[in-house]
């Protein structure tokens, strides 16, 4: 069973061999490496670039101009920053010259906290992203997504940005990638990449098969009819592990995992606030000018006569940093505890 | 079928008044969106009057064509005279000025010069002023890999130049074994809207600066035709045959300010379309009279060309939520 960075990896190399990948590249992501994640290992167009994410950005821009398929990547999403404006160019491309050119490049980033990452290691950015018009957001809570989401990603016309929550990049999936082997030793011994000297080391690629999430296609990841769960990536472990706890003192929730943030599947989130009448979003990013804040809002402009009570949102403090300290870093983004006290509060909350 | 290899044309007589026709066609037309702008029939106007004698040549000396067997343009915004001399119609820029339903290359939404044009490899022109020193890397990347003679070349002032993604374009151009086919233009006009170049640069000849990555540069004069004609030709058939970088600067003035936001007004600079004038006069290639009635053409075209640009439709508003998406399959 492939762990997300693995199925990373194995919807790369589908996307080379099938859908037109011409580069994949960033800061360590080539030979010997593959990425601080692993997530690039063995990949055929895979390559390294200097430490410059201007470059990395502007680059995949030009190679997508060209005629190209890039994947870039920035090796963590907190040294995006000095390259907004780029991102807003891809992002405006297609419509500022009228469509004359688009920009079909992925754009992938580990996001989130849960490693240590200390300041710099464990920023969320859909928030800010999604500020950014022109591009397609996507975040996966499970290997089997991850894959789906990223050959979606690589046949996208439009700028796709992929964020991957980097605290579940090790976690393996409940289901298997079509193609993938069942023995996770079996698929290790093939594609990761052996310590120490890998010069002469070749990936034996198992025939991975063609698998899409489409974009915009979010998934109810437990059914339920007392609270809807609106959240993505690290948190939807979370949030379906509260749900079945609560599960047990009578409490039946809804988690719907978003995978695409943007443009999300309002329709799917109408219909379960419909169905249950209450609304709890879940993520890591800030609190202020949440993208949560925005489902919020969408709610209640679509679905506002179903609520039973207020819709509520569970964010990271509004801090400059999740902090090194473990008490800081759980005092800045909901831990397993909040999440199950924020859901039991509004399943229970009287209407 | 492969495309034809790119050869310089023979700079003779026929070839100096071409280039004084399209130096004049550029002016002309910056001259009208100037007076567009000043009686309402434009918003903001920015371009490149006081480049033609650098830009025209860049035009003519392009390799044409959609596709890595041709040259990639990521030009910045006083680019026109490179466009004209390509054979974009002027009535275009003026509909682009204007910001009419009609403007192919932006359809109302971008500033003047502001140009997009996929068959001939024209990337958009955005007025970040920098980035397109960092978009010139991959389409270059893509022409390395992909053989023949084709160049990307990126042209930008020397204001932008301060910008970091300048020293990534001659960074990775230089990557040991993997040397890009890129023309780094710098067209100095020593200002930066309204900051002169010797507060904010310790040496004018920016070209230099690339001496650290052993890139080959060059200066000229960029008000001078035919040495500006010369050094590009130098520097294409470098880039072209030796599939690595080459800097080029051009001294350039700047006729008429940053932009409208500084009045458009005229500054006693040189000029180099009159230096170029008294050039073809001296050498008895054109007669004063021949002179005039280059202006009168593109001036009378010009004005009739206005007169269909105000009379056609401005976009719709609805059409603001068109091409925010690109729905077709993928791949320019």
């Amino acid at each position: 069973m492939a762990n997300l960075a693995q199925a990373i990896r194995l919807a790369l190399h589908f996307g080379e061999e099938n859908l037109g990948v011409t580069d994949i590249f960033g800061e360590d992501v080539g030979a010997p490496l593959g990425g601080v994640f692993t997530a690039t290992q063995g990949l055929k167009t895979a390559w390294n670039t200097p430490l410059d994410e201007r470059g990395i950005i502007g680059t995949a821009l030009g190679i997508a101009y060209a005629g190209g398929k890039p994947v870039a990547e920035i090796q963590f999403c907190d040294y995006i920053y000095n390259v907004i404006d780029l991102l807003k160019l891809c992002g405006n491309v297609t419509w500022s010259s009228a469509g004359e050119y688009h920009v079909p490049m992925v754009l992938m980033t580990p996001v989130g906290s849960g490693i240590h990452g200390s300041m710099y290691h464990s920023h969320s950015f859909e928030s800010i992203a999604t500020h950014i018009q022109g591009w397609k957001i996507v975040m996966p809570s499970n290997p089997k997504d991850a894959y789906g989401l990223m050959l979606s990603a690589i046949a996208e016309p439009n700028p796709v940005l992929f964020l991957a929550p980097k605290a579940l990049m090790r976690q393996k999936g409940a289901e298997l990638i079509p193609g993938e082997p069942a023995d996770e030793k079996t698929l290790h011994n093939m594609i990761d990449a052996p310590l120490g000297d890998r010069s002469d080391w070749q990936p034996n690629w198992p025939p991975v098969e063609d698998y899409r999430v489409a974009i915009g296609e979010a998934k109810i990841a437990r059914a339920g009819t007392q609270l809807t769960v609106v959240t993505y990536g690290r948190m939807l472990p979370l949030s379906v592990n509260a749900a079945e706890t609560l599960a047990k003192e009578g409490l039946d929730i809804e988690v719907i995992d978003l995978r695409t943030i943007y443009p999300f599947d309002l329709p799917m989130v109408k219909a379960s606030v419909e169905k249950t009448g209450r609304l709890l979003v879940i993520n890591e990013d800030t609190e202020v000018t949440n993208f949560g804040e925005h489902i919020i809002r969408k709610v209640l402009d679509e679905a506002f006569y179903s609520l039973e009570v207020k819709p509520e949102l569970l964010a990271g403090l509004d801090v400059p940093g999740v902090g090194l300290a473990w008490g800081y870093e759980q005092n800045s983004v909901p831990q397993a505890d909040d999440v199950l006290a924020a859901m039991r509060r509004l399943a229970t909350e009287r209407a | 079928m492969p495309a034809t290899p790119w050869i310089a044309p023979a700079l003779d007589a026929q070839l100096k008044i071409a280039i004084h026709d399209k130096m004049a066609l550029g002016r002309a037309t910056e001259e009208m969106m100037i007076r567009m702008m000043r009686t309402g029939h434009g918003y903001f106007w920015i371009g490149g009057p006081g480049e033609e004698g650098f830009n025209v040549p860049l035009g003519l000396l392009t390799k044409k064509g959609h596709g890595p067997d041709y040259d990639y343009l990521h030009l910045h915004y006083r680019s026109s005279a490179t466009i004209l001399a390509m054979g974009a119609e002027p009535i275009n820029l003026l509909r682009q000025m204007r910001a009419t339903a009609t403007d192919p290359y932006s359809k109302g939404r971008n500033f003047v010069n502001h140009f997009a044009i996929k068959p001939w490899n024209v990337v958009p022109v955005t007025p970040t002023i920098e980035t397109q020193y960092t978009t010139v890397i991959g389409t270059a990347l893509v022409q390395q890999r992909h053989g023949g003679d084709g160049l990307s070349y990126v042209t930008g002032g020397d204001a932008g130049s301060a910008e970091g993604d300048f020293w990534t374009c001659m960074n990775w151009s230089t990557r040991p074994g993997r040397e890009l086919p890129v023309l780094i233009l710098v067209t100095q006009n020593e200002f930066g809207i309204s900051t002169p170049a010797n507060q904010t640069q310790n040496n004018l000849r920016l070209n230099e600066r690339a001496n650290g990555f052993g890139i080959r540069n060059a200066c000229v004069d960029g008000n001078d035709p035919i040495a500006s004609w010369h050094a590009l030709v130098e520097a294409m058939e470098y880039v072209r045959h030796e599939r690595k970088p080459y800097c080029l600067q051009a001294n350039v003035s700047r006729l008429y300010g940053h932009s409208s936001s500084s009045g458009a007004n005229r500054y006693d600079e040189p000029d180099c379309l009159g230096l170029y004038e008294q050039r073809l006069i001296r050498e008895n290639l054109m007669t004063q009279a021949e002179i005039q009635a280059v202006w009168d053409k593109h001036n009378a075209q010009l004005a009739q060309d206005l007169q269909i640009v105000i009379a056609e439709p401005m976009p719709d508003k609805s059409h603001v939520l068109q091409h925010v998406w690109h729905e077709g399959p993928a791949g320019n």
